[in-house]
């Protein structure tokens, strides 16, 4: 069947903002569709809060909601434009969720909208686990033993059943939060009530625990005539029990023979069918027992997934695109394979290399939280690598992490002195301890294991891992032993070849051979052991390619096939964590789009599957490889580029500029000399001095005694950081020298290459962010951003609102005349940002950043002006003039960015904002004035704006003065107020009426009692000191965990307050940015 | 131990020896299937070929006494990227390595097996040497060049079966592995010719119900009617179907007698039989991926495949149709007699390595025979 002509209008919803468990996989998903939608004629429409996509640029589709993803808004776009179709099943979760609402409030019945690619029942069948079990023994295919319970008593009753340990899944959760492994009673009955919690409809699953169990994943796919085929098998190397997310995972399927794949396959065909998903992809995760090969069934998302985005990237097959034309009516066998171009897109892929993806977690962010990997889902974003064989594939995802490590570092030996040895019984208690546990490090531990002596036999006992996968490691230490302590001389091609093809990096050959990752690559190519570049073409080489989708190894064939055009690379910005997310990669997306237009060829270098750059379809040319000096000047040999961008991949490509400088790459745009004169304190002192701007005290210390002078100088508070570092790593506000103690022992340790930055803290300032493009004559100013949070909360965590919405006309312009007066000395090509704090009238400059900052797709969104793109242009030679961009934009509409965080995921961890980045993702709410637009903001962010019920109150002494105005505004709305006692005197001497509460350790009835009675409908608590911010830690978890609005700074509430009062006044209606913007 | 692969258009490929030590010659092709090396070592099709696999791990699951499809190894060699001595599976007995060791099948393993997989899909495939013994490129270019072509051979009367035997396994699972059926519950009565037959489509037949009594290639016609089977199968086999002539004779003394079904070699002979054509393809196709229409049904089918001559679909006028067509690169995937109870496939149904898709024709062939039996 072709096409469809009855559909003409429809509705992609997309997955809002970037959280743990639905990450930017969703943007390259719901593009494609968009793409493909709008390549077929369709009118798009589309709903997504989240500003960093590249779904939600203007031309992506015919009308942009740049909206909150809830099934109110749905519900107003779709009354307001009359979609013939909704497309759920490309937003992840949050639009699967979120499109059931609408269709069970009868919107899409009343408005004739169809729901595409999975109806009602089919998401029903595969998202309910009763249907699901039902579906599953319906076709005979396995389930573990489970029950449901929705409390205590059912709880209690399944678990006898289940017996232990036993999983427990909350319905209807992201990335399975508030789920767990319960060993013990005491264990079961707090998860199980956290789960209940945590599931909007109060259910849990509790199932037999298959930990252990080898765990497989398929991706399927269906067309209307019911073609089913699979996409791609990919095979868990964590075992069962740890979520796929948080699992190292590796593509295809390694140790089943063709028997027992078949098995799967037939299970996948039948459950697809099964559960009914009209067309499109599903993924189907499987366990099998290791000993006899039994088979369960684990979940099937009846939608394309994170997994979906894996198996695109691993086999060249775009699941997304191709989902979308079957929604629309098309067969599999109508649509043409992109990659061979003359065969059909029914087949399924045949891969010819290893694929290995290893998530990326952020611990370090969050000391409080249980590193434990659990079928809860932790891991912030992942990297995936390509090698020809799993031990290439394999070192080259750990070295494309961006944590530091090259391959197998050792966490108990010295590498480079030490040959095997025997472990003290403390380092040998750690080692079990940490192959036992599963753990984000548990992979360096296996090798230390492997060097220990143990055999593979004895830590597959411990760990369940497959001993095909240690027995590759166990080959891989083997190599490191015999390849440890060759002199250079004694290093041959030969030997060197086979080390590359184990995947050994340069720096970590280095590291064995006491010599620089640069020694390494010079008598690397003195002996002629350069890497070939080879294709990723779905067919295992059977057709000719014509992608240029590569990836390197050591091997006889070079297919890159370089054109002799003129050509840009551009540098990705590596896995997503904190602070380095999804903004970078819109921003090389730009860069490509921008480049491509002016005639340039473009190749893109990057390691992170679930990015729009690393589709095939957006650059000319894609190296999937990790971003380190070895891999990209070997590209960078190849291809021989015009020019290299660095600028927009954030930390990662910008930290290998002066090295790629150094060996000859032509970095353009802004110098990296530039670049270190903004990061370089002493350097970028002289430059402000020589400018006549300020900034707020500061010194540098090599030491704790250095550091203490430096405060004592400055006076306290002072802000503590490391230098180069991205998203406030390590950064703290110190109050007086015994923290200033501690923090210098942990902060060292962070980062011992670079001193420590000390600066005065300005406290209650207000603070400023400028995005700018500067091209060495002209500046424009992108946008300036008000953070409603004062200066001390990072500024990723921040929410802003761009205009400004408190500062006045003459503070704007001096801002804009210091902007420019710096990108003008920076000589900035391209990107610049720029924060500033404002206390008492005094601009003080805090940071200038000459790149890509996280802000530029919220300003581009905002206003309409694609930064990025321009700031290619730039670089890639043509000035802001020749671009037609002479004055700024001023926009008559109110855009506010608002942060989303992870707490929720890491039970323990306090909510309170400050220094160290801690958001995964943001929001953008738009509308004609601040505190709408603030509304829209909380909503999309997840925030319920309560409209009526009992606030409660406590903040600390500064911010009493601020919070009268507040409270009087909720209690004339009538709100019922509630204070802790110091507050609630405060607030009655100005003659608000407030109920006073018990503190936790004012005996009961306490806050936490009312809150967990359901009594409170938002909190708004700031604390300072540590004592106090430990008192109440209590009051913030359980707010969180209760799903109820809270607040940790006045400035948040206060806009949070201005917010609900206009909700009330007016109610919030949806309009495209196409007609902002117009 | 050093190995060297040698084609016959001069192409050098160097690496490492794994299985069977010595020097082995055949045409060299590729298969692109990423499970099921064992079904491939196995299978009777493969005689007097030199099999690369594009998937690069190859041992992984080691060998296990079940999957195997024929009474030994037919191929001469075995190329590989990386050979994983080290297996992982449940129903492992051995190493893949020991077992190529046990049945004198050299390997070699280390050479980008890709570059010749390029390599064969460009030049098309041609005939190769591996030798462990000779490491000298000319000579082994030279001997490469003296392996006689495919074209033209009988190859299948080197791999059938000495004399008919009864076949009454069924199809396996995952918890009885392979049933022994009580041929009392077998309807349709069958008589498979063996050209290099795979056990799995006699196990496929079983499990549709028929009692199948296998025959050799040379068997008269006259012998397998006199036997009053319900119907005949055409089994897979090696190499080229033109030179089997008497074998084509035969097979049109079924014509109009008894429903018919061919696969692969057998469907080969079936449309020279019927007074087609077949043609050599440049590549040939040979993995588990490939998409397949059924003209009957239209539905698409994910299909193992294995073979490097097609048949000619014109050259059969009238007499017969397409019953399937391969969706790459649209060559006659199955042929369908206009009016008579007779079909056969390129393709391979009963899987083994590869997707389960197509098993359906064997339920049709028993239609079929259900029908023809009114």
């Amino acid at each position: 069947m072709p096409k469809r002509t009855d559909l003409k209008k429809i509705l992609i919803i997309g997955a809002g903002p970037i959280v743990i468990g639905q990450a930017c996989e969703f943007d390259y998903s719901g593009t494609q569709a968009c793409k493909a939608l709008k390549e077929e004629g369709f009118e798009v429409v589309l709903l997504n809060s989240n500003p960093a996509t590249i779904m939600t640029d203007p031309d992506f589709a015919d009308r942009t909601y740049v909206e909150p993803v809830t099934p109110e808004m749905l519900a107003k776009i779709i009354e307001k434009e009359r979609p013939d179709a909704v497309l759920p099943t490309l937003g992840g979760q949050t639009a699967l969720n979120t499109a059931v609402a609408v269709a069970e409030m009868g919107v899409l019945e009343k408005f004739g909208v169809e729901l595409i690619g999975a109806k009602l029942p089919a998401i029903k069948k595969a998202e309910d686990r009763t249907l699901f079990k039902a579906a599953m023994e319906k076709i005979g295919l396995g389930i573990p033993r489970s029950g449901f319970a929705h409390n205590y008593q059912e709880a209690m009753e399944v678990v006898r059943h289940v017996g232990f340990p036993a999983i427990i899944r909350p319905s209807f959760t992201l990335g399975g939060t508030g789920g767990g492994i319960a060993y013990n009673m005491e264990e079961y009955e707090k998860m199980v009530m956290a789960g209940i919690e945590a599931s909007p409809t109060d259910e849990v699953l509790v199932e037999e625990s298959v930990i252990g169990w080898k765990e497989y994943e398929l991706e399927v796919m269906r067309d209307t005539a019911d073609n089913v085929v699979i996409i791609c098998s990919i095979e868990n190397f964590d075992p069962m029990g740890v979520h796929t997310g948080d699992s190292i995972t590796v593509a295809p399927a390694q140790t089943l023979t063709d028997k027992e794949y078949q098995i799967l396959r037939d299970a996948s065909l039948a459950i697809i069918r099964e559960i009914g998903v009209d067309t499109g992809g599903s993924n189907i995760q499987f366990g099998i027992n290791p000993r006899d090969g039994r088979l369960v069934v684990i979940e099937m998302n009846p939608r394309v997934s994170r997994s979906s985005a894996l198996a695109s990237k691993a086999t060249g097959f775009p699941i997304a695109k191709i989902a979308a034309k079957l929604a629309v009516g098309y067969r599999l066998d109508e649509i043409i394979n992109d990659i061979t171009r003359e065969t059909p897109a029914c087949f399924e892929p045949t891969i010819d290399y290893v694929v290995t993806k290893i998530p990326r977690f952020t611990f370090e962010k969050f000391p409080a939280a249980d590193a434990t990997l659990t079928t809860q889902m932790k891991s912030v974003g992942e990297v995936m690598a390509i090698g020809r064989t799993f031990k290439e594939s394999f070192q080259k995802a750990l070295r494309s992490l961006e944590i530091g490590s090259a391959g197998f570092e050792s966490r108990l030996f010295d590498l480079t002195s030490e040959t095997r040895r025997a472990l003290t019984a403390k380092e040998q208690q750690l080692l079990f301890e940490k192959l036992r546990t599963p753990n984000c490090d548990r992979v360096w531990f296996l090798g230390d294991a492997l060097r220990s002596g143990m055999s593979v036999d004895e830590i597959f006992k411990v760990t369940n891992i497959d001993p095909w996968f240690l027995h590759n490691i166990r080959q891989i230490i083997e190599k490191e032993e015999s390849l440890k302590g060759l002199a250079p001389a004694g290093i041959t091609a030969d030997i060197l070849r086979e080390a590359k093809q184990y995947g050994f990096s340069d720096k970590f050959l280095g590291k064995l051979w006491g010599m620089t990752d640069e020694a390494v690559r010079q008598l690397r190519l003195s002996l002629g052991v350069t890497p070939v570049f080879k294709r990723v073409d779905t067919c295992a080489a059977e057709f000719v390619a014509y992608t240029p989708y590569l990836y390197s190894t050591y091997e006889e064939e070079c297919e890159a096939d370089v054109s002799d055009r003129k050509k840009v690379i551009i540098l990705g910005g590596g896995p997503n964590r904190i602070g380095q997310g999804i903004e970078f990669d819109y921003c090389c997306v730009h860069g490509v789009f921008a480049l491509a237009a002016d005639g340039y060829e473009t190749i893109m270098v990057n390691c992170n599957p679930e990015t729009v750059s690393t589709d095939y379809d957006t650059s000319d040319r894609l190296y999937f490889e990790p971003l380190t000096y070895e891999d990209v000047l070997s590209i960078v040999d190849v291809e021989k580029p015009t020019g290299v961008i660095v600028q927009f991949g954030g930390q990662t490509p910008l930290k290998l500029a002066v090295a790629l400088e150094k060996a000859g790459v032509p970095i353009i745009g802004t110098s990296p000399d530039s670049i270190d004169r903004a990061e370089d304190r002493e350097r970028f002192q002289e430059m402000l001095h020589k400018l006549g701007l300020k900034q707020p005290e500061n010194g540098t210390a090599r030491s704790f005694e250095e550091a203490e002078a430096v405060a004592d100088r400055i006076g306290y508070p002072v802000v503590v950081r490391p230098s180069y570092v991205l998203g406030g790593r390590a950064m703290e506000i110190v109050y007086d020298v015994d923290n200033l103690r501690r923090y210098m022992h942990t902060a060292v340790q962070a980062s011992p290459e670079h001193p420590i930055l000390i600066d005065k803290f300005l406290d209650e300032a207000i603070e400023i962010d400028v995005d700018a493009l500067c091209d060495g004559t002209d500046v424009i100013i992108g946008g300036i951003m008000e953070h409603i949070e004062e200066a001390g909360i990072h500024s990723g965590d921040s929410a802003c609102s761009l205009p400004p919405y408190s500062i006045s006309a003459e503070v704007e312009a001096e801002i804009r005349r210091q902007t420019v007066l710096m990108a003008l000395e920076l000589n900035v090509k391209g990107l610049m940002n720029v924060q500033y704090a404002l206390k008492d009238g005094v601009i003080y400059i805090l940071e200038v950043n000459p790149r890509a900052s996280r802000t530029s797709p919220f300003v581009s969104k905002a206003t309409g002006r694609p930064l990025a793109k321009i700031a290619a242009s730039i670089m890639g030679g043509r000035s802001l003039q020749e671009q037609g961009i002479t004055s700024d934009i001023k926009v008559k509409h109110v855009a506010v960015k608002e942060s989303v965080f992870p707490f929720v995921k890491f039970p323990g961890v306090d909510t309170l904002l400050g220094p160290e980045m801690k958001s995964t993702g943001e929001v953008m709410g738009i509308d004609e004035n601040f505190a709408k637009a603030f509304a829209k903001a909380q909503i999309g962010a997840g925030t319920r704006l309560p409209m009526e019920g009992k606030v409660f109150i406590s903040v600390k002494d500064a911010d009493k003065k601020h919070l009268t105005a507040i409270a009087r505004n909720l209690h004339n709305t009538g709100f019922q107020l509630v204070a802790t006692r110091g507050t609630a005197s405060y607030l009655r001497e100005k003659g608000v009426e407030v109920q006073t509460v018990n503190k936790v350790l004012e005996g009961r009835p306490h806050i936490v009692d009312s809150i967990k009675n359901g009594e409170i409908v938002m909190v708004i608590n700031t604390t300072h000191g540590a004592q106090a911010v430990a008192d109440s830690f209590s009051i913030r978890r359980e707010t969180l965990i209760h799903g109820i609005t809270y607040f940790t700074t006045v400035a948040a509430a206060r806009a949070a307050v201005d917010a609900i009062l206009a909700k009330r006044r007016e109610g919030l209606d949806v309009k495209p940015l196409q007609d902002y913007l117009a | 131990m050093k190995a060297i692969l040698a084609l016959a258009d001069g192409r050098i490929f160097e690496g490492k020896s794994f299985g069977a030590a010595g020097e082995a010659s055949g045409e060299v092709v590729f298969n692109t299937a990423m499970t099921g090396y064992q079904e491939v070592l196995t299978d009777p099709s493969y005689k007097g070929q030199m099999v690369t696999m594009t998937y690069t791990q190859i041992g992984n699951t080691g060998i296990n006494p079940e999957d195997i499809e024929s009474r030994g190894l037919f191929l001469s060699g075995f190329i590989v990227k990386e050979y994983q001595d080290c297996y992982s599976n449940w129903r492992a007995t051995m190493s893949l390595d020991s077992y190529l060791k046990e049945n004198g099948v050299v390997g070699i393993q280390g050479i980008d097996t890709r570059a010749l997989t390029r390599h064969l899909r460009d030049k098309g495939a041609q005939n190769g040497v591996i030798s462990t013994n000779d490491l000298d490129h000319a000579s082994l270019v030279a001997k490469a060049r003296a392996v006689p072509s495919m074209a033209g051979l009988d190859l299948a009367s080197g791999v059938t079966c000495d004399k008919p035997y009864h076949w009454t396994q069924g199809v396996w699972d995952l918890e009885g592995g392979y049933p022994q059926v009580d041929p009392a519950t077998l309807k349709y009565k069958v008589v498979a010719y063996d050209f290099g037959i795979k056990y799995n489509i006699l196990r496929c037949l079983v499990s549709a119900g028929c009692d199948v009594t296998v025959v050799p290639a040379n068997f008269p016609a006259e012998e397998a009617l006199a036997m009053n089977p319900d119907g005949i199968f055409l089994s897979n086999g090696p190499g080229d179907p033109e030179p089997l002539v008497g074998v084509q004779e035969e097979i049109r003394k079924f014509v109009g007698k008894k429903p018919v079904f061919g696969i692969c070699l057998g469907h080969q002979l079936l449309g020279l039989a019927l007074g087609g054509k077949t043609v050599k393809l440049p590549f040939g196709n040979h993995g588990s991926n490939l998409p397949v229409k059924d003209m009957v049904s239209g539905q698409v089918e994910i299909t193992s495949q294995n073979h490097g001559f097609a048949v000619d679909l014109d050259s059969l006028g009238t007499v017969a149709c397409l019953g399937h067509e391969n969706l790459n690169d649209q060559t006659v995937e199955g042929i369908r007699h206009c009016d008579l109870p007779i079909f056969s496939v390129q393709h391979h149904p009963e899987a083994s390595p590869g997707p389960h898709d197509s098993q359906y024709l064997f339920g049709r062939f028993v239609d079929m025979m259900k029908q023809h039996r009114k």
